[in-house]
């Protein structure tokens, strides 16, 4: 039993569903980032004390984490490009690309983690509200990108034979894939200020 | 995010003619792990309805302590352990868990699935005549995640000191200092989230997307409309709470102060966190959440009770649209007034003003839509069948909690009533009168649509009146006890209190109400279980009803598709008693000409 | 969405462009950081490069641009609603946080104790 317009645009709404439903799920994310940074500024205005973030927080290697993740951004929407052109080896190699990026992004990211750890005394959750807010974002975050590599691994590998049977629907697939990257993306866009510059 | 395809059937290749060729699932993928939304809606329904009995118990529980403070509680006393009531006599620290517990289990394990993932998966796709839900494998996630949350919760109850006990609400800093068993809610809550949140992406898509040909927004039966805005509701306000669970979960897992304020001290001793928290802040995130929740709450049964209303009364809704434009402003406006239920939380008189404001002005649509249903029945030639009798009982038990609310909404008025047991009178007049009637003419209207028989109708009706006259004694009383001042989460009913004196005797009036509404629960079980192999047979269209839901045949196959052939719609949904009409209804479906 | 082969190789060049202005963008907020400025305006220009910087990738990556209105409208409620919880909170507490009173709007002033709550009316 096929499901109307999971490959085929409506025509009335001109939506296919799984687009609508990945937009639907973001904006969810959206609520969820929004209470953690709203909840970020009420701590922090609230409080009598507050670190000065640069200074404990490796501004260099998050500058280098958001070229990354920019970049993996401008890889995945190449990656859904390709597709469109038919080109199944453009698609591998730029969703490849993708994948090492968040790779790389989780890499250096289990570095600044370590760093604080190792610091002496060591910065923990327990440290202080700043700590605790800044291993909660960022953890959260990073948890969103490994599920992103996941399925862009997924996408990358197994999932790819799909575009020798239905190739729309392996592109819309991407698509979706790709606008919960750029999503992803974008929460580390205000997270990298607020958290790391501010 | 994944492509719907449905169990057992090989991918098409695009544009090739449907062949038809049907490959029957095993036991477990038919009925177990199956993506047909009728089942899943069935699953979430009987695993629903088993809470609902479960958080009633609780209750009823509680309700020996309350009328009888201190005296060993009979029969089930000595089952309940040493830790709980030794020598049966419920220790303080149980009272709380079953509070809490009760509060939990009926709003986020019963009422809401069954509104949402009960009602909700089986009629939705049905009434806009569609195969399946959108996302059918999502939707099979959905209710296991709700499965898994729950029996998280269930097992609460086995963790040292019990299960959670800062009440339903979970206030920190309490809930942060708490036993172990508030951990085990935090994570039960995280997997019913995300099971909602997957369910909102569900219905939303579905009803936007997979409406049948002729099906346009303003020919949709109200249900699907209130069904509709509920999505939307879980899915941008439950993620607070979501945050606001991490959040919690790190206070008392990682040694974090998001909501200890500095200087806290426990018991004698200074507590040794970082400092810096806002307890308020876990308010404003709960609330955020817990309010457009209530919407939710009572939302689908306003959408059941139009259903049954406009069927039985074989009149088209009055003002259909009027109560569409007011269910969206609803939905919109439940989201700005939260704070409502912080107005004694010191925010100033500035801000309680907006608040209150916004209550009142978000109690109009409510209004319109009850007076709506209410002029629906003016004129009518109305059938007194057993849902009718539940959903015309709502209009008015809904009336009384909605009107009780008002004072609640007024921030002045809120003062000496605050977690007070008029608070517990109001919102369970909403919830259990209100909803869970609506629900129980959902059960009663759906019946034969599900299993082809009909419900007995001389146990409906035991069932109706017995519980209708047992339910006002049960809550109108905690009106009466909150404006004598007794407050709310005591656990021996204000016994101590000399203000509550006067009062005391309706502790037992209550809980006799609330033992002889467990009774008439009785028959609906019987009735329910005994009319699957004895009910009577029902046609197809079992209520004569317009709505896409009764063109599709008696108990719809599984994983076969709902209808034959793809309805078309050609009129709006309660086109009932039209002139000129053969019969007193024109199903939407109708090509015919009035 | 049909697309030829030239809409897609253009979007692609758009893309690439996208690409640079963000790089730019994220140099940019790096660079202003070490300005240090006070506080509120610090906030106010770090919040905007990121704000644009979201837009960028939102309407060109994300093909926002051009979307359904279906779902511009979804997230405008959404931002409608992430506002509200943002901004009603804050106003909450707002007699004691930092700032948020006019008379300390500089960096650098003590950090004052609770003051006591507004008075009720007569």
């Amino acid at each position: 039993m096929e499901i109307p317009y999971t490959v085929d645009a409506r025509p009335d709404t001109g939506l296919t569903n799984p687009k609508l439903g990945i937009w639907l799920f973001l904006a969810s994310e959206v609520m969820l980032f929004g209470s953690l940074f709203s909840s970020y500024v009420l701590l922090r205005s609230g409080a009598e004390f507050w670190p000065v973030q640069r200074d404990i927080l490796n501004v260099p290697l998050a500058t280098l984490n958001t070229i990354i993740l920019i970049s993996s951004s401008v890889t995945m929407v190449l990656s859904w490009a390709a597709l469109k052109m038919h080109n199944l080896a453009h698609f591998k190699r730029y969703m490849g690309l993708t994948f090492l990026c968040g790779l790389g992004f989780m890499v250096v990211k289990s570095f600044e983690y370590a760093s604080k750890f190792q610091h002496v005394p060591p910065l923990l959750p327990s440290s202080s509200n700043f700590i605790g807010i800044y291993f909660l974002l960022t953890g959260l975050h990073g948890l969103h990108v490994l599920g992103g590599m996941v399925v862009n691994g997924f996408l990358w590998g197994p999932g790819s034979r799909m575009f020798d049977t239905e190739p729309e629907k392996f592109t819309n697939r991407v698509e979706v894939a790709g606008l919960y990257w750029h999503f992803v993306d974008l929460v580390w866009i205000f997270l990298f200020p607020i958290l790391y510059l501010l | 995010m994944e492509h719907a395809s449905s169990v057992g059937h090989p991918a098409a290749a695009h544009g090739a003619p449907h062949v038809h060729e049907h490959v029957e699932p095993g036991f477990l993928r038919k009925w177990v792990f199956s993506v047909d939304h009728k089942v899943i809606g069935l699953q979430y329904t009987m695993t629903s309805l088993v809470f609902l009995l479960l958080g009633f118990t609780l209750m009823m529980i509680m309700r020996w302590q309350l009328a009888y403070p201190g005296q060993p509680i009979p029969l089930i006393g000595k089952w309940l352990g040493v830790a709980n009531a030794p020598g049966g006599i419920m220790l303080p620290e149980f009272y709380n868990q079953l509070g809490a517990m009760h509060g939990t289990i009926m709003v986020f394990l019963g009422v809401v699935p069954l509104a949402v993932g009960g009602f909700g998966n089986y009629v939705v796709p049905l009434q806009i005549g569609a195969p399946d839900m959108a996302f059918p494998r999502l939707n099979m996630a959905s209710y296991w995640f709700y499965f898994v949350g729950g029996m998280i919760m269930l097992a609460s109850f086995l963790a040292p000191g019990g299960a959670a006990n800062s009440g339903w609400t979970s206030y920190t800093p309490l809930s942060d200092i708490a036993t172990p068993g508030q951990t085990w809610w935090l994570f039960g809550m995280l997997m019913l989230i995300f099971s909602s949140l997957l369910g909102a992406v569900n219905f939303i898509t579905t009803i936007v997307q997979l409406r049948a040909p002729g099906l346009t927004w303003f020919r949709l039966p109200f249900f699907v409309w209130a069904q509709f805005v509920t999505s939307f509701l879980l899915l941008l306000a439950f993620p607070a709470l979501q945050a606001a669970a991490m959040l919690q979960g790190m206070d008392r897992l990682a040694g974090t102060s998001f909501f200890l304020p500095s200087g806290l001290v426990v018991s004698g001793v200074v507590k040794q966190v970082a400092g810096g928290g806002n307890p308020l802040l876990w308010q404003h995130l709960f609330w955020f959440l817990a309010h457009p929740e209530v919407y939710v709450l009572i939302l689908p049964a306003m959408g059941i009770v139009a259903e049954v209303i406009a069927n039985n009364t074989r009149k088209p809704l009055w003002g259909y649209r009027l109560m569409v434009y007011s269910i969206i402003f609803l939905g919109f406006m439940s989201f700005v007034v939260w704070a409502h239920h912080m107005f004694l939380t010191g925010m100033g008189t500035g801000i309680n003003a907006f608040f209150q404001t916004t209550t009142m002005i978000i109690s109009i649509p409510s209004v319109i839509i009850l007076s709506s249903l209410f002029l629906s029945l003016y004129g009518a030639s109305i059938r007194f069948t057993t849902p009718m009798l539940f959903a015309l009982a709502f209009l008015p038990m809904f009336g009384i909690g909605g009107l009780t609310g008002l004072p609640l909404g007024l921030s002045a008025a809120d003062i000496p009533l605050h977690d007070t047991y008029y608070v517990i009178g109001h919102f369970h007049y909403v919830v259990a009168p209100g909803t869970i009637f609506g629900l129980f003419a959902g059960i009663y209207y759906w019946y034969p649509k599900v299993t082809g028989r009909m419900m007995n109708e001389v146990l409906g009706r035991i069932h109706f009146f017995g519980s209708f006259v047992a339910i006002n004694f049960v809550f109108m009383p905690m009106f009466i006890q909150g404006l004598h001042g007794v407050n709310r989460r005591l656990y021996d009913g204000g016994m101590q209190y000399a203000h509550a004196k006067d009062v005391l005797y309706l502790n037992t009036v209550m809980s006799m109400g609330a033992w002889t509404l467990g009774l008439f629960q009785l028959f609906f079980i019987v009735n329910f279980f005994w009319s699957l192999r004895a009910g009577k047979k029902a046609e197809s269209n079992a209520w004569h009803a317009t709505t896409l839901d009764w063109a599709a045949t008696s108990s719809p196959p599984i994983a076969h598709g709902n209808f034959d052939t793809i309805p078309h719609v050609y009129r709006s949904a309660y086109d009932y008693s039209v002139p000129g009409a053969k019969a007193d209804f024109l199903p939407q479906n109708a090509a015919e000409r009035a | 969405m049909a697309h030829t082969a030239d809409d897609i190789q253009a979007h692609v060049r758009l893309y690439y462009k996208v690409f640079g202005t963000l790089m730019a963008l994220t140099l940019l907020t790096v660079a202003v950081s070490y300005l240090h400025l006070p506080h509120t305006p610090a906030v106010i220009v770090a919040l905007a490069i990121a704000a644009l910087k979201a837009s960028l990738v939102a309407m060109f990556f994300m093909h926002l641009k051009g979307e359904r209105p279906f779902i511009f409208w979804s997230l405008a409620v959404t931002a409608v609603f992430f506002v509200f919880l943002f901004a009603l909170p804050m106003w909450t507490e707002g007699d004691h946080i930092v700032g948020t009173r006019p008379d300390a709007w500089s960096a650098g002033a003590a950090v004052p104790h609770a003051p006591p709550h507004s008075p009720t009316p007569h």
